[in-house]
């Protein structure tokens, strides 16, 4: 979260709460909603880190609240998180090496993990579906998200499809 | 409603000769569907789902085995009784579409209700229903050459469903769609499942087997899983938004 986190802050300054409400309403339902405790360790970690600072904000009648705003090294940070490229995603190998080891050792057969597998893949896929259809239709943002997920669910499917065929 | 399943097909086996040599693309496989049941089948290339529907819509002859539709034998009719009996009680969609090229969209699709015994007022009705869930009323009046491969898939199963079929049979029904237009498919499958309608297709589309009531899995000719889908462990306080992880 360390790096959304910056570049909610290179747009402004921000305290808390406000960080999490603007990444609630960015990725609507598709992002699980960080809890407010995990913001403030993050945004703890990056001030110690000297990405960004904190201000004291007095307010009436309530404690001073804390405004988090990005330092030049955390506009850096953040300028090489844009720049490079990002590592594609990472091949199932839990259970590819279940998939391979498993039988070796007589624990489960090949065609069982694979089953079970594709189920859960499916599940999973209709969970996504019903995520869509409660997603509003306006997030154009949180829908691309899921159908992200859906498509690396295809291409894990489609692979677990090549492993049954070719393994024995 | 006799209560008999939708489809039951016992010791199901498919052999094609192929230059002399016997090549077997179904070896032996029992199913059972029931009246309202929604079934995917899924399998890498070559492993007889395919042929398994094709059968099952009489387009192909079984080898041996026997085929019961809604608690009638079907395996030993003839050509002319499938034709009767598929006019009658099942819609089919093909992998490549088959319209009629000389008659227009809304033609292609009022069709079947027509020759089922719809008055003409019905049929129509039925077609603007399911060209409208489509997404395809304005190209009514087109011609299926002036569509694109995705347009003329949605027609093929607005056409399949345009008689109300006991049962739909369909073979890949989004493989050439994309994701939108998989969308518009997605749903109306989902209406007319809700509304009792007996589905058993074929797809390799994810999207479209996890909403199946059961999915079947084949490999080599035989049936290697079959089962309804798991529901998914949440944690106590996730949503389903935690199967959608973020890096950073």
């Amino acid at each position: 979260m360390r790096l959304p986190l910056l570049a909610l802050l290179a747009k402004e300054p921000a305290h808390g709460y406000e960080l999490k409400h603007a990444l609630e309403k960015t990725f609507g339902d598709a992002y699980p909603s960080p809890n407010i405790g995990q913001i403030y360790v993050t945004l703890g970690r990056l001030e110690k880190d000297g990405f960004v600072r904190a201000v004291d904000v007095e307010q009436v009648n309530r404690p001073n609240k804390k405004v988090y705003y990005l330092t030049a090294t955390g506009r850096e940070k953040l300028d090489d998180w844009v720049d490079e490229p990002t590592e594609g995603p990472r091949v199932r190998d839990e259970f590819f090496m279940k998939l391979v080891l498993a039988p070796l050792t007589g624990i489960a057969d090949r065609m069982t993990l694979v089953n079970r597998q594709r189920r859960h893949y499916l599940s999973l896929m209709r969970d996504l579906n019903e995520l869509a259809e409660r997603t509003d239709p306006e997030n154009r943002v949180a829908l691309l998200l899921i159908e992200g997920a859906m498509l690396h669910l295809q291409a894990d499917l489609d692979w677990l499809e090549r492993c049954q065929e070719e393994l024995p | 409603m006799t209560g008999a399943p939708a489809i039951k097909a016992i010791n199901l086996v498919k052999i094609y000769q192929s230059g002399g040599v016997p090549v077997p693309a179904v070896r032996g496989i029992d199913m059972r569907v029931e009246s309202g049941e929604f079934v995917a089948i899924m399998g890498p290339s070559g492993s007889g789902k395919s042929t398994l529907v094709h059968m099952l819509g009489g387009l192909d002859v079984r080898t041996s085995g026997e085929i019961w539709l809604d608690g009638t034998r079907a395996d030993t009719l003839s050509e002319s009784g499938w034709a009767l009996l598929r006019r009658q009680k099942v819609g089919f969609v093909f992998q490549f579409f088959n319209l009629v090229a000389n008659m227009t969209i809304a033609d292609n699709v009022e069709l079947p209700a027509l020759l089922g015994g719809a008055s003409p007022r019905q049929a129509r009705e039925r077609r603007e229903y399911l060209l409208g869930e489509l997404g395809l009323t304005e190209r009514a009046a087109a011609a299926p050459a002036q569509l694109s491969g995705g347009e003329q898939q949605r027609v093929a199963l607005a056409r399949a469903l345009a008689n109300q079929p006991r049962l739909l049979l369909a073979d890949e029904p989004t493989g050439n769609l994309d994701s939108r237009n998989t969308k518009d498919v997605l749903r109306l499958l989902s209406d007319v499942h809700k509304k009792g309608q007996t589905i058993v297709l074929v797809t390799h589309d994810a999207r479209v087997a996890s909403m199946a009531d059961r999915v079947v899995s084949l490999l080599d000719g035989e049936v290697v899983d079959d089962g309804a889908l798991p529901r998914t462990r949440r944690r106590p306080m996730g949503t389903v938004g935690d199967v959608v992880e973020l890096r950073g």
